[in-house]
């Protein structure tokens, strides 16, 4: 798929909120891959978490709010440890997943998850589910 | 030349080199077998001959009087054939009659495991050598005076740096630039990596140094016609180009070029500004002296105008000057003719974007510059507007082996990032980005200048070449990809800058084959040796500096300039230059005049006497590598010391 930046692209309000939210430079990052490498659950995930930046840097947010990336993360942190750019990865992907409860899209009461979808839902989707009631 | 008288005292010593050849040769019984071998007056075997008694042991021996011939059995010449050629001079013996017999890396090395026949081995390489020592000639090394004086060809910055060098250390230096002006590329930048310092400030104080220095004389607007000569004696023509202003009379005031009617695009401002048909190329060009192009001045297209003869107060505008030549005799030569820019036109894939927005790197330049046609402003060229979205492509031409050239270019990810941090100083809303295919950003303070301009001036760096531009409305359209993420790009360009590989400056071809200095297959000045002799050239006495001799950087420029003239004066502080006697003669009686040695020698050292119809050798010239002697088809080409006989003797000895 083409992709056509332009600054208004880049310079959209989610990823202002994303900064605000981390605290990260986005820019910082220069794609060296390693969050990725030590990333104990990229496998897992749609796309690697280095390429989450990538596309942040692109301003195509959408495009990772529609992947399963942030809620397979962990928040280890393994990542914001290792990066040779002081960049927090684990805090942009707890962003990207504020930013998608924000838009309250998804609703799913707790008490309606059938008990069989419980035993394999990753735990941080659950919490997450959670804390849709607190704000 | 005479047959050498036969030798026939020879001093044989026998080295140990420790257990390196002791323990494998048997030197006892070298030593037996030797001294027995015709004409061998004296033997002496010792554990390190190179060492302090070693070479007591050896003096002694020359100063006897005993011995007329010496073989040193040890290791390769290239490690101690000087240290006992300089002890036999301290002897009061020829250097050039003591000759080495390697038994190390030809033999105890080699055949570590067979020590019997690592013996025989050595017997017979000694016997080879003291056959072919007994026919050596005393020789004397060749020398001659140098002129003390140097010429500098190209003047920007690489060619100031080594006028001055060499002018701070008292000698005469001829400064050349076939522009009006000094200072070359450098007065065309307008801010300079890693430290942003504005070029014009710290280049133009160089200028005026170079300028105001009495031991350097400025030669501008003036081209290399001929060169002839050797090392510490060449005899250059000059060709100094009508400039049609007598430089004598004019101040540079610019009282004509306020007056003069024709204005055409300036090569300085690279053809976004305007000059007019006489004019100096920028306000602090040195020396300050005008020139009028001919080839657009109306009097000399119409014959009317001669208005700036009119309007100048010294009378200083001469319509009948003539070029001239002009001769000068120098020891040294050192080519700093710099670089140009490949011409974007060779990039057919980006032709359909091409318009007055689409620039290369030192355009951008001029129009960053504050002294530029824009007073530094950005702009477009086409209508004036601040463009908001800027694309900066790297590697245009260069680290493209099938299209157009294989090498990087070297300084173009660093200048792309400093156009980048300079556009957002000035544009700050607006939005840089970089296509790149790699950064290389090595050298002091690189990497950090090239991180800062991505984090703070939030560039966005997009890996991947562009393929395509296009127009579309007063937009450049820029396609490429991003290897990163797997995506095409495209981008509605304001602006786009192509960071236009760096190529030698046009003319050096020919100007280095009248130097008689090769050019590398890109076309950049050879060096002698890439890593032990990088400002010297295969021919002696001339030397490179600058991008005339590889893509780099100010630092690096200035750096090898300095190299550069430290040769030089390393050259001309002797009084005579010695050189090695071992170079090659011609039998007249047998030379047929065929002239095939002619064109093999790589250091111009042989010349065809037409008349004569014989080949002549220059001693000074002649390196004694041997390529004419294995191309004369009829044996008159000979090596002093290295002569056929002698080879046919040693094998002789062998069989
Ligand atoms: C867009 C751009 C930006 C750059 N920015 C920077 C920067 O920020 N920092 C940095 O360190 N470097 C920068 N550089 C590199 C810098 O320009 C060079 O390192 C430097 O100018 C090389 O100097 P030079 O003397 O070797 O060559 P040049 O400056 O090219 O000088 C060569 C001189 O020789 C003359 N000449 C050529 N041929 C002949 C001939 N046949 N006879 C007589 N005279 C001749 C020319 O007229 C010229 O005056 C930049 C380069 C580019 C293209
Ligand atoms: S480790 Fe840091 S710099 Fe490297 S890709 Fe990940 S976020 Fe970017
Ligand atoms: S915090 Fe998330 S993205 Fe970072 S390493 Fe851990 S699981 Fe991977
Ligand atoms: S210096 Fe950078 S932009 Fe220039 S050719 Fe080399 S890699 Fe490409």
């Amino acid at each position: 798929m083409n992709v056509q930046l332009s600054s208004e692209e880049l310079d959209n309000e989610d990823i202002d909120k994303i900064i605000e939210i981390s605290g990260a430079n986005l820019f910082a990052c220069y794609q060296c891959g390693k969050c990725t490498a030590g990333c104990p659950t990229s496998e897992f995930m749609d796309i690697p978490p280095h390429e989450v930046i990538r596309l942040l840097q692109f301003g195509q947010i959408e495009e990772i709010l529609c992947k399963n990336t942030l809620w397979i993360c962990a928040s280890c942190i393994t990542c914001a440890v290792r990066c040779p750019k002081g960049v927090d990865l684990s805090k942009i992907m707890e962003a990207l997943r504020q930013i998608f409860l924000r838009k309250n899209v998804n609703y799913v009461h707790p008490n309606e998850v059938p008990n069989e979808e419980l035993q394999t839902l990753p735990q941080i989707a659950l919490i997450a589910n959670f804390r849709k009631f607190t704000h | 030349m005479k047959n050498p008288e036969h030798m026939n005292r020879i001093g044989v010593f026998v080295c140990h080199c420790g257990i390196n050849i002791a323990s494998i040769v048997d030197i006892e019984a070298v030593t037996k077998e030797i001294s027995k071998y015709p004409g061998v007056e004296f033997i002496k075997d010792y554990q390190y001959m190179c060492s302090e008694p070693g070479q007591m042991i050896f003096k002694e021996a020359c100063r006897s009087g005993q011995i007329d011939g010496i073989v040193v059995a040890s290791c390769s010449p290239t490690l101690h054939e000087t240290t006992f050629r300089r002890a036999s001079i301290e002897a009061g013996m020829n250097p050039y009659r003591v000759e080495i017999a390697n038994i190390r890396e030809q033999c105890s090395w080699v055949h570590h495991d067979e020590e019997e026949k690592a013996t025989e081995k050595a017997i017979d390489i000694m016997k080879s050598v003291i056959e072919r020592s007994r026919r050596n000639e005393s020789l004397t090394e060749v020398s001659l005076q140098t002129i003390k004086k140097v010429l500098v060809i190209g003047a920007g910055i690489s060619g100031m740096q080594v006028a001055l060098n060499i002018a701070n250390s008292g000698v005469e230096t001829f400064l050349l630039d076939r522009q009006p002006s000094i200072g070359g590329r450098m007065a065309q930048l307008s801010e300079t990596f890693p430290t942003l310092d504005c070029s014009q400030c710290i280049l133009t104080p160089r200028m005026v140094e170079v300028g105001q220095n009495k031991n350097i004389t400025l030669m501008t607007y003036s081209e290399v016609e001929e060169v002839s000569g050797y090392v510490g004696n060449f005899n250059v023509k000059i060709r100094r180009k009508a400039a049609y202003v007598d430089w004598d009379k004019c101040t540079g005031c610019g009282i004509c070029y306020q007056k003069c009617p024709k204005t055409v695009p300036s090569e300085f401002e690279q053809l976004i500004g305007k000059r007019k048909a006489i004019y100096t190329p920028f306000p602090q060009a040195v020396p300050n002296k005008v020139v009028i192009d001919n080839n657009n001045c109306l009097y000399f297209k119409t014959g009317k105008c001669r208005l700036c003869e009119k309007a100048c107060p010294l009378g200083a505008i001469d319509f009948e000057q003539k070029e001239r030549i002009e001769e000068i005799e120098v020891g040294a030569i050192v080519v700093a003719t710099g670089y140009d820019l490949y011409e974007k036109e060779k990039i057919e894939e980006y032709k359909m974007g091409y318009c007055e927005d689409v620039l290369d790197g030192l355009t951008f330049e001029r129009l960053l510059s504050s002294s530029g046609p824009t007073q530094g402003k950005l702009v477009r060229p086409s209508d004036g507007t601040v463009p908001k979205e800027i694309v900066f492509i790297q590697c245009v031409g260069s680290r493209d082996p099938d299209n157009h050239l294989p090498y990087c270019s070297r300084i173009c990810c660093m200048y792309t990032a400093k156009h980048t941090m300079l556009y957002k100083h000035r544009v700050p809303d607006g939005q840089p980005y970089v296509f790149y295919m790699d950064i290389r950003s090595g050298g002091k303070n690189y990497e950090e200048f090239v991180q800062r301009a991505i984090e703070e001036d939030n560039v966005l760096y997009i890996r991947g070449r562009v393929a395509r531009l296009y127009r579309e409305d007063d937009k450049v359209v820029v396609v490429g990809a991003d290897t990163l993420s797997g995506k095409t790009i495209v981008i509605r360009a304001d602006m786009v800058v192509l960071a236009m590989a760096m190529r030698p400056s046009g003319g050096i071809e020919e100007l280095s084959k009248k130097l008689k200095i090769q050019v590398d297959g890109n076309g950049f000045l050879s060096e002698a040796h890439p890593k032990l002799r990088p400002v010297e050239t295969l021919t002696q006495g001339v030397f490179v500096a600058g991008c005339a001799q590889a893509p780099k950087d100010i630092t690096d420029t200035v750096s090898q300039a300095g190299a550069a003239a430290s040769k030089v004066l390393e050259l001309l502080s002797n009084e005579k230059l010695l050189h090695d006697p071992i170079t090659s003669w011609i039998d007249e009686e047998l030379c047929a005049g065929c002239g095939q040695c002619v064109s093999q020698c790589s250091y111009n050292a042989i010349q065809l006497d037409e008349k004569k119809r014989k080949a002549f050798i220059n001693e000074i010239l002649c390196q004694g590598c041997g390529a004419c002697i294995v191309t004369c088809p009829s044996g008159a080409a000979q090596q002093k010391n290295f002569t056929i006989k002698q080879y046919y003797s040693m094998i002789e000895s062998l069989v």
